[in-house]
């Protein structure tokens, strides 16, 4: 029995946001006689933390600190149409229908705040602490509490704003395929490193490098969070899960976590990850999003590096290791490649 | 372990902001750690009642008979619900953006199309009662011929797996069983590359296995109106989908969600919604339907397996001149959402990497399994696999290493995609850089200065001449409407075919959108 090491690499892309187009999702931001502001959402967090992302959007837009603003999802009653959380939409589509409901708020909040300190609105600005003053004059300021109140009970304005953000419907050509599919695109680097046992056909995680380049990190903890989950899935889409183990033949479903095989702590590895920042054009503050790519580039590094342990090419998962040792045998034993 | 390489891309960006860029904790962070965030299921409602249902036991069997007449009279059962009680049985997700036709009951009338299809639903004061009267529920199937192989299904007498597309593939503009991606030659380029190299790719069915499975609690609210706490990750999608089928105004509905617990794409067919609602119109009490893991794990929706086949022309020096693509989706019995990924998938060929011609050819396609839908990197995933192993291969083949491989066809800003759209903002040859930097990878000086803002566009962002299909029908663009513009298709539906059941497929489905038709108090049609 020999365990033997291997190397592979993977790139690749991905698109932000859906493609057929026409998914708009809107946003309403307002304030209450305190200075606090609510975000009015319909959109969905599903644990990917889109509510932080969005909460960080509108308090860097409004230009007041992230603990004056509270995210609210999702009632329909409540918060305006969004189409969902698929299709790696949340930081780019609902990040900019936030930013836009911002903006918009934050134009009545510097109004207000112009005819309490009798300037104009244009020689305002924000200092991200909760106040806002005379550019080159610090000393000239109102705190956003006292505007809301001014605002509220004084002027009779609503310090608030709607947003929306849509992506017109791309047409598709028939012929040609030809269309618009995305408004920017992700992009990915991983290598892997595996140690395959060519008597048991068993292949073990040593370690991933990786390099995600994915707009503006609009919260790297949050990114940091998506790319680390998304590998270990990337790993469990390669060497262990399925719903059918002998597609196409659908005998021998599992029904439970005891038969549906997933990696658990002793089968993951050591993870380090570079994230580069390419803004886009039309992202919130550049952003893109990490949701949906961070498992793409691990099956195919997987697979790579165990052809380079031991030779053996596997272009169907999950990479078992009834399948890999059935390779090796296949072909009279391993035959490591040059090491890399 | 994550580092920020803020040297990379820099002079694009400005990095002076005061929230941005920071770790802040989530905002839901505490209630997520300490057990105290409310999802849908921790709403107990008073009178609450259960819902499960009978699922087929056969892949594809025609339903002769359901005697419903034991179970009903089971303890605890409050209402038997079958096909005919759904205002409108028949609906496809994506009919939201008016994409593909209307093919899936909610509970199923003539036949059943995989094992696991929802049949009957019962209504009882507990889980147990529910179970114990699905048990007393006899269906009369007389089993057919299934089909469970993507490439099976497109021959000749295969089984008609779903009768509103006769072929068991879906319908691209009206005439097409695929979508087509056509760009430059392929055939042309073969015949003049040093390497040929055509390999077939397997995606397997994968669960989303989400912590919560699917579930949701509705109840009859004042105002005729009814309250659905659910763990959609599409809120309006799962509503406007519900007003659909159950043939009500939307605001008859106030959807509460937003706190879920895992989705990756397994909560957007609003599985549970329609029933629990339904349930709660016909009884007048709050229903909860909520999947056992079983059901998740084998009836709720997969991520779609798809095969793929690749071939590639390569000169000597590493350039591919040629990648030709022919995948099929496994789309399950019905559509769901397998549909659009197709679409999603011709978009992405030939990966991130300037080839100058690429032909595809992507079908969606139906089989007698449980319906396939989105999951995390929906019609990409797959076809990374495939492209980043075949990449390997071609980088053996010419002796290269994988990695100068990958940055020497790399797609830059400037040049031409395959989908006839310029490149701009790219980055894939930074990340092989970065990515060769932290493994302590070997790349030679040339590759490691190659740049995605330099030597792209040029002769690079010609779109090459491309021949059409020979055959293929003379016609303009799709007509492409706009978002929930419910209007009529305009291309005439085909005809069902000869195989298909003699019992008419659905009730006539009616073209109005709005009258109630159930006593939220009561139960009972007012027709």
């Amino acid at each position: 029995m020999t365990r033997h090491r291997g190397r592979g690499i993977a790139s690749i892309n991905y698109p932000i946001g859906m493609n057929l187009g026409g998914d708009p999702s809107q946003a309403l931001v307002h304030s209450n006689p305190s200075g606090k502001f609510t975000v009015s959402l319909s959109s969905i967090d599903l644990g990917q933390g889109m509510k932080s992302v969005t909460r960080q959007i509108c308090a860097e837009t409004l230009g007041v600190p992230v603990e004056d603003v509270y995210v609210d999802t999702a009632d329909s009653d409540t918060g305006p149409h969004c189409m969902g959380s698929f299709a790696s939409r949340g930081t780019h589509r609902v990040g900019n229908a936030v930013m836009a409901a911002a903006k918009e708020a934050r134009g009545v909040m510097m109004e207000a705040a112009a005819e309490e300190l009798e300037v104009n609105a244009a020689d305002l600005e924000t200092d991200g602490r909760g106040n806002i003053h005379v550019k080159g004059a610090p000393h000239r300021s109102i705190s956003t509490k006292d505007v809301a109140i001014a605002a509220q009970f004084k002027q009779g304005k609503t310090i608030s704003g709607r947003g929306i953000f849509l992506v017109p419907l791309s047409a598709v050509d028939p012929e040609t395929g030809e269309m618009s599919p995305a408004t920017c695109y992700a992009h990915a680097c991983m290598v892997a490193e595996v140690e395959v046992d060519d008597e048991t056909g068993e292949v073990a995680m040593v370690r991933m490098d990786s390099a995600y380049e994915l707009g503006r990190a609009l919260n790297p903890r949050l990114v940091e969070q998506q790319l680390v989950g998304g590998a270990w899935m990337g790993i469990s889409h390669a060497l262990f899960e399925t719903t059918e183990p002998y597609y196409p033949d659908p005998s021998q479903g599992p029904r439970d976590f005891v038969e549906y095989l997933m990696p658990g702590p002793g089968d993951i590895c050591p993870h380090d990850i570079a994230v580069l920042e390419r803004p886009a054009a039309d992202g919130p503050f550049g952003a893109k999003g990490p949701g949906e790519m961070c498992a793409n580039p691990v099956m195919p590094a997987v697979a790579n590096a165990i052809f380079n342990a031991v030779g053996v090419r596997i272009d169907d998962l999950p990479i078992t290791p009834e399948k890999v040792l059935r390779a090796i045998k296949g072909q009279g034993g391993a035959r490591p490649q040059a090491r890399r | 372990m994550l580092e920020l390489r803020k040297d990379i891309f820099a002079d694009e960006r400005d990095d002076n902001f005061n929230e941005i860029g920071k770790g802040t904790q989530r905002q839901d962070m505490l209630g997520h750690v300490t057990g105290t965030s409310t999802y849908f299921n921790d709403h107990q409602l008073q009178g609450m009642l259960h819902l499960k249902v009978l699922r087929s036991p056969h892949a594809h069997a025609r339903i002769r008979r359901i005697d419903i007449g034991e179970a009903e009279r089971c303890p605890g059962v409050r209402r038997i619900i079958r096909g005919a009680d759904v205002p409108r049985n028949l609906n496809t997700l994506l009919s939201l953006i008016n994409f593909g036709k209307d093919d899936e009951p909610t509970l199923a009338v003539d036949k059943v199309r995989y094992k696991g299809e929802p049949v009957v639903a019962i209504v009882a004061d507990s889980h147990r009662e529910a179970f114990e009267a699905l048990a007393r529920i006899r269906v009369d199937y007389e089993p057919l011929p299934a089909v469970f192989d993507v490439e099976e299904a497109l021959k000749a007498g295969a089984p008609v797996v779903n009768e509103t597309y006769p072929k068991n593939t879906f319908t691209y503009h009206d005439v097409y069983d695929h979508q087509k991606l056509r760009f430059g030659d392929v055939e042309r380029a073969f015949a003049g590359a040093d390497h040929v190299l055509e390999q077939r790719y397997q995606m397997s069915p994968i669960e989303h296995a989400p912590t919560e499975t699917n579930g949701s609690i509705a109840a009859p609210d004042t105002n005729g109106r009814y309250i659905v706490y659910t763990s959609t990750q599409a809120l309006f999608f799962s509503l406007d989908t519900c007003a659909k089928i159950l043939d009500v105004p939307s605001n008859t509905f106030h959807f509460v969600g937003g706190t879920v617990g895992g989705g990756f794409g397994g909560k957007v067919d609003t599985l549970t919604e329609p029933l629990s609602i339904l349930g709660a119109m016909l009884t007048g009490r709050p229903v909860r339907y909520i999947f056992g893991r079983e059901e998740e794990m084998q009836y709720g929706p997969p991520r779609g397996a798809e095969r793929i086949y690749l071939k590639d022309g390569m000169m000597r020096d590493g350039r591919i001149v040629a990648r030709k693509v022919r995948a099929y989706f496994d789309s399950g019995a019905y559509t769901r959402l397998s549909s659009y990924a197709v679409v999603k998938c011709a978009a992405h060929l030939p990966g991130p990497y300037t080839i100058p011609n690429v032909h595809g050819d992507i079908y969606c396609v139906f089989t007698n399994r449980t319906p396939a839908t989105a999951m995390r990197g929906f019609g990409i995933t797959a076809m990374d696999f495939a492209i980043e192993c075949q990449m390997d291969k071609l980088a053996h083949l010419v002796g290269m290493d994988p990695m100068e491989f990958r940055i020497l066809n790399a797609y830059r800003d400037g040049d031409m995609k395959a989908h006839r759209r310029e490149a701009k903002n790219t980055a894939l040859i930074e990340c092989v850089q970065v990515a060769a930097e932290k493994a302590k990878w070997p790349l030679r000086d040339e590759f490691k200065r190659m740049s995605s803002r330099k030597d792209g566009g040029g002769a690079r962002a010609a779109v090459p001449a491309t021949a059409k299909d020979p055959l293929a029908p003379a016609r303009s663009a799709a007509p492409q409407r706009t978002p929930y513009d419910r209007a009529p298709q305009p291309a005439p539906e085909p005809a069902h075919p000869a195989a298909a059941s003699p019992v008419s497929p659905a009730a006539p489905q009616p073209a109005s959108h709005g009258a109630i038709r159930f006593s939220s108090v009561f139960g009972s049609r007012r027709r």
